[in-house]
């Protein structure tokens, strides 16, 4: 790929912070604004909020994201292999299916301590 | 021309927002600060024409590793929403050893004869990328798998240790 070409993703970046951009400086120039207390709060679906939104949360989610990340970075590897697929044909397969299968074997073993269930 | 000026702007981008992550104040704009910095990185590595590792700098640490690094400051007891001092009494020491590394790097990397212009750039990295795990490098990326299963196992063992 040319670095010209990344100028097409320079014109994305642009025409896309501007769409984020022009209806806040619209709603900014236009608006009526009233400082009322109410209208600090953060929104939820019109209830009332309690309590911070920083809450600490459960250390369980923290087992499903590590596990998210390594099967994050396995899929990193399955793109270069995608698209060399055709040219080596049934090799290519076999080598993803071992290098698949090790993984399987992670995830059987995740499966079977229970570190997929919730409870 | 459009490239010194391109490196100068990621420059600038990755540094100030590492400087942010390092002294700000509070923990969880440190870690967000870290989603410029490592964005920064990977426009370093469009500049150096290897766009799929741009993809994965983007994909997998801008995304994920950000994300996990939040999820860590979120799970501890007192760093949702505490002020951190993150100057301590370490400052001389730190230093040092900050100057000390980075002479030696900067010694290196000048030492270094970087070979220039040898051979032609592949018109998609991914593609050789690719051909090479298939060839040239298939014991790596079947070690790799065994890697990235280690860690699995890994994540399991302590997470149940936990518990």
């Amino acid at each position: 790929m040319l670095l010209v070409d990344w100028l097409y993703v320079g014109v994305f970046l642009v025409v896309g912070l501007a769409m984020a951009a022009l209806p806040l400086a619209v709603v900014w120039a236009l608006a009526p604004r009233l400082a009322q207390p109410q209208k600090r709060t953060t929104y939820e679906s019109g209830v009332v909020p309690f309590g911070q939104a920083w809450a600490q949360f459960n250390v369980r989610y923290y087992l499903f994201s590590l596990v998210f990340v390594i099967f994050d970075v396995e899929v990193i590897y399955l793109y270069p292999w995608s698209i060399v697929f055709r040219q080596y044909g049934r090799y290519a397969f076999f080598v993803m299916l071992i290098f698949v299968g090790i993984l399987l074997l992670g995830l059987i073993h995740a499966w079977r301590k229970g570190a997929l269930e919730w409870t | 021309m459009g490239q010194l000026a391109a490196f100068i702007i990621l420059s600038v981008v990755t540094l100030v927002s590492a400087v942010v992550v390092v002294a700000s104040q509070n923990i969880v704009r440190s870690a967000l600060s870290l989603i410029p910095t490592l964005l920064g990185i990977a426009g370093v590595y469009i500049l150096l024409q290897a766009e799929y590792v741009a993809g994965i700098q983007v994909l997998i640490y801008a995304g994920a590793i950000t994300v996990l690094i939040l999820f860590v400051i979120m799970l501890t007891e007192h760093g949702t929403g505490a002020r951190f001092r993150q100057v301590n009494e370490q400052v001389l020491p730190g230093t040092i050893a900050v100057a000390v590394l980075a002479a030696l790097l900067m010694a290196v990397f000048f030492g270094t004869a970087w070979p220039r212009a040898a051979g032609t750039l592949p018109q998609y990295t991914a593609t050789s990328i690719g051909t090479t795990f298939l060839t040239s490098a298939i014991l790596v990326f079947i070690v790799t798998s065994f890697v990235l299963l280690v860690a699995l196992m890994g994540a399991i063992v302590i997470a149940r240790r936990e518990r």
